[in-house]
């Protein structure tokens, strides 16, 4: 039986649990709910809930499991001799499932008998020929062992899942049945239930972490196959990076130091200019403004801050890289010759730091309302002006939060993709000049993982590494933001 | 104290002479000047914002508003009976057509007093196809034969540049696609009234072409693609969303474990997109072998980022439901779970929608973890054909196709990318008002 037909089978059960729990409480009770322990839907909800959840468990542990045993299995029958030169046994075993799949799908379409799906021989017939028949396009001809192998595969996978079908629905009849038996009128259903929800609530709140380790985890895996293919100390401290596909990519350069360059660079200018500006509309906003400037400024500014990346980046593609060229370019307004092109650090780098306004802007507004309004009255009242209070008094006591809001608009401008992808050019490069066209870690791992690209090649796998760092230094920067943010606020509350 | 009475009693420090109050020292202007320095360093911090912004949206207006309108050509044409007679009976049964056009159009302008001289080819460069699509016309048609018909052609994607000036005839090379002499017959259309512009509904429905047709280019398949994403992203992130941030508001104990999740979750909410990118590739493709490019695994990476928003907003309602509710259904005697379930949660129903709608605004603009997925390399051709279909098979969403066009070389699709972000800022802009007015219509203050 299919899987969606199991599925469908013991959400039956389910429903089928709910009416049959309901009842029996309302029998027991003699037909007065008022006689129960709980309502008489809990009842009905946890004989279901006790039908449905174990074997939709066991289902999909028996998905992941059943698989592995097959594999394991069939592996065994192949002759590790009979492995040819520059195949492995990975290979081998995804010729044996692209087989029986084939076969799978010849049965299905009427184009051979399950009987002469089992006993096909190659020695009498072309296996690949009869397979492309029906649609399935096998790359090589199929070897005895392969074909043997296959039919071996389809058997177990047959067994397998006549098993399933009756390991699992036997396990929801049973949940069902001991369920209903158990249900008394002084039965507490009602907490049977509510623990299976607080269950749920955990796991779902469990997700958070899971995503951590699942983000950390292919990660580290896929980083420990580069390094076994490419030395860590060449990647960390290499002046060059020139992937070479040539070769399995084993000639490619691929030190990291360009990128980080080229991150850094781009990230100070986008800071250049979102800090100052951000800093001086939020003292602005928080301290000058009258309340009907502040009710438009606010919101505009943080519309910025909505705008998705990929505006952000073809705005420097196409409109500020142009504008920079007509200014610093060859035949420009300034007479200089500067620029080449329209992507460089320059472009990247202003765009990202509008983007970053809004976000150093509405911080730092914050951390300047959280100050006590007694510290600027004190000020005044000594007579000192407006902006030296502003200078000598609230910015002293907010700077900790205002460079935690820095420190995370930093981060954010490492970890920026769409920008640099398309404003910042493609060629890694060391260079001190802002209007050269480089590169950024994101914007390579965006360009090693595009495509159809082969994980067993440093070329590909260099972006996990790079990925890695990344991770590294912006969940650092923002760990250390958040403990500098959290530690100035407890001063004043 | 004791410090300030000596100083006073001792008078060491004579003060400065004190002028009068109403002009300023040298010292107070001085002051004073810096002052509305600082002042206007503020303000023109506000307003390079603002005009950043500006900038921005007039760009994005004035680049993408023409990827609406197309340049048509309306042309009356009548075919006689003899005249498909003859033309079907030939061996070159679409160059007859097209022969005919061209007298037809040559007679329509001389009419005028225009006199250009052109043919066959030089219409196909100009219209496109023009032979072919009037035969399978009339042959759908008949009834039509003998009768004028009002035939509204577009025009070639350069034509339409040349017509509004972004191509001018020094920038035009001679090939396959255009001509300069065809810009004679251009003129000559345009001067006579026949050439002329209108909405372009196949940008809005049509579905993306390959590299050399960029006239043809739409956004619609890609505008399903992110829709089945958005899907994927609402059934799956708003129950977990909310049954996480019932979790850690109402029952968490305070111990290590959930203090772990916390952190967590307000470390997932700065991770770099790309990073949950590369999550998708190498759990969802790598080890899961779900299908490339499918909205499916789109979905799930976005769900994946959107989560920490909606719980962090969810919290925060839920949060703002004050404490004499719950006390209350405790009161009369219900369990801690059924005062939230029943009370708790749907007075801060409100909130956490305006919160899963910005979520998902954000989700619906993000692109770096869509490139890492496959999502652009592969050209969207056609709608998927139902449910399964659409989460399953290849498709593009409306970031990847803007980020898709603006990587090709050919500049005729730069804008189709503007046009295509005003369609997602429309978007954007639309979900981002209903959550504002949910939150105007249904907020409580307590």
């Amino acid at each position: 039986m299919s899987n969606t037909l199991i599925l469908l089978v013991i959400l039956g059960l389910g429903v089928l649990g709910f009416f049959a729990g309901r009842a029996r409480a309302m029998a027991t009770a003699e037909g007065d709910r008022r006689n129960l322990h709980s309502l008489p839907n809990y009842y009905g909800a946890n004989t279901a809930l006790n039908a449905v959840v174990p074997a939709a468990v066991a289902l999909a542990v028996w998905l992941i499991v059943q698989p592995f045993i097959i594999n394991n299995s069939v592996s065994d029958m192949i002759d590790q001799g009979a492995i040819a030169e520059g195949s492995s046994l990975g290979l081998i075993m995804s010729d044996v499932r692209r087989v029986a799949e084939g076969l799978d799908v010849a049965v299905a379409q009427g184009a051979m008998t399950e009987q002469d799906a089992s006993d096909m021989q190659t020695g009498f017939t072309d296996v690949r020929e009869r397979l492309a028949e029906v649609g399935v396009a096998l790359g090589s001809g199929v070897s005895a062992e392969t074909l043997l192998a296959a039919q071996r595969y389809r058997e177990m996978a047959w067994t397998g899942n006549w098993l399933k079908t009756f390991a699992v629905i036997a396990i929801a009849v049973g949940g069902l049945v001991l369920t209903w038996r158990v249900i008394t009128r002084d039965y507490r259903a009602r907490n049977v239930v509510e623990k299976g929800v607080l269950t749920v609530l955990i796991l779902a709140a469990s997700i958070a972490i899971l995503t951590t380790v699942g983000i950390v985890l292919s990660l580290i895996f896929n980083t420990y196959e580069f390094f076994k293919l490419y030395p860590a100390a060449d990647f960390f401290f290499g002046l060059n990076w020139s992937p070479s596909f040539s070769g399995r990519g084993q000639s490619s350069q691929l030190g990291i130091l360009p990128l980080l360059w080229g991150t850094l660079y781009i990230s100070f200018i986008a800071l250049v200019v979102a800090v100052p500006i951000g800093l001086f509309a939020a003292i602005y906003l928080s301290e000058y403004a009258s309340k009907s400037v502040r009710a438009v400024a606010k919101p505009m500014l943080e519309v910025l801050a909505g705008i998705p990346t990929i505006v952000y980046g073809l705005f420097a593609l196409l409109t500020v890289g142009p504008l920079l060229v007509d200014v610093f370019g060859e035949g420009g307004m300034l007479g200089v010759n500067w620029m080449s092109g329209g992507t460089a650090v320059m472009t990247a780098g202003l765009v990202m730091g509008m983007m970053l306004i809004p976000f150093v802007s509405s911080l730092s507004d914050d951390i300047i309302n959280a100050v006590p309004q007694a510290m600027r009255d004190g000020s005044l009242g000594l007579g000192a002006t407006h902006s030296e209070t502003v200078r000598q008094v609230i910015i002293p006591a907010a700077l900790p939060g205002i460079v935690g809001a820095i420190l995370l608009a930093a981060s954010r401008a490492i970890g920026e993709t769409m920008i640099v992808v398309l404003g910042a050019g493609a060629a890694a490069r060391l260079s001190l000049n802002p209007f050269d066209a480089m590169t950024t870690v994101t914007a390579k791992i965006v360009s090693q993982l595009t495509g159809d690209s082969d994980f067993s090649s440093p070329v590909a796998l260099v972006a996990f590494a790079l990925g890695i760092s990344l991770f590294v230094v912006t969940l650092g920067l923002n760990v250390f933001a958040l403990y500098i943010v959290r530690k100035y606020r407890e001063q004043y509350e | 104290m004791s410090d300030a009475t000596t100083d006073m009693s001792g008078g060491k420090s004579a003060p400065a002479a004190h002028g009068s109050l109403l002009s300023e020292s040298p010292l107070m202007k001085k002051r004073n000047a810096a002052e509305a320095r600082f002042k206007m360093y503020g303000l023109l911090a506000i307003v390079i914002g603002l005009v950043f912004l500006i900038f921005l949206v007039v760009s994005i207006l004035r680049n993408g508003l023409p990827a609406f309108t197309q340049t048509v050509v309306n042309v009356e044409f009548t075919l006689t009976q003899e005249q498909f007679d003859e033309a079907e009976s030939k061996m070159l049964k679409t160059a007859a057509y097209t022969e005919y056009f061209v007298n037809d159009v040559t007679q329509t302008l001389q009419q005028r007093g225009l006199d250009v001289d052109f043919d066959g080819d030089t219409i196909e460069r100009v219209m496109g196809k023009v032979g072919g699509d009037l035969r399978t016309f009339y042959r759908e048609n008949p009834d039509q034969i003998g009768q004028p018909v009002e035939f509204e052609l577009s025009a070639a994607s350069r034509v339409d540049r040349y017509l509004q000036g972004q191509l001018t005839r020094d920038m035009v090379v001679d090939g396959r696609f255009l001509e300069v002499a065809d810009l004679d017959l251009v003129d000559a259309l345009a001067e006579a009234g026949i050439i002329g512009s209108a909405f372009d509904w196949n940008f809005i429905t049509g579905t993306d072409t390959g590299v050399d047709n960029p006239g043809g280019a739409g956004i619609g398949a890609s505008v399903i693609g992110s829709f089945f994403m958005m899907m994927v992203v609402l059934l799956l992130s708003l129950p977990i969303g909310v049954a996480a941030s019932i979790y850690l508001e109402e029952f968490a104990p305070k111990n290590r474990w959930t203090d772990l999740i916390e952190v967590n979750i307000s470390n997932l909410a700065a991770v770099p997109s790309i990073v949950f990118g590369i999550l998708g590739l190498a759990v969802f493709i790598q080890f899961a072998h779900l299908p490339q490019s499918a909205p499916l695994v789109g979905g799930l990476v976005l769900t994946l980022m959107t989560l920490p928003t909606i719980v962090i907003s969810t919290r925060a309602s839920l949060k703002s439901v004050p404490p004499s509710i719950r006390d209350a259904a405790l009161g009369v005697g219900a369990s801690k779970m059924q005062s939230v379930f029943h009370h708790v949660l749907p007075l801060a129903m409100p909130g956490i929608l305006t919160g899963t709608i910005i979520g998902l605004a954000q989700a619906l603009g993000e692109t770096a973890p869509l490139l890492l997925i496959g999502m652009v390399g592969y050209v969207a051709r056609e709608y998927p054909d139902g449910l399964v279909s659409g989460l399953l098979d290849p498709n593009s969403a409306m970031p990847a196709q803007i980020y898709t066009w603006a990587a090709r070389s050919d500049e005729a699709f730069f804008e189709k990318a503007w046009g295509g972000i005003i369609i997602l800022m429309i978007f954007l802009l639309t979900m981002n008002i209903i959550a504002i007015i949910l939150r105007r219509k249904f907020e409580r203050r307590w």
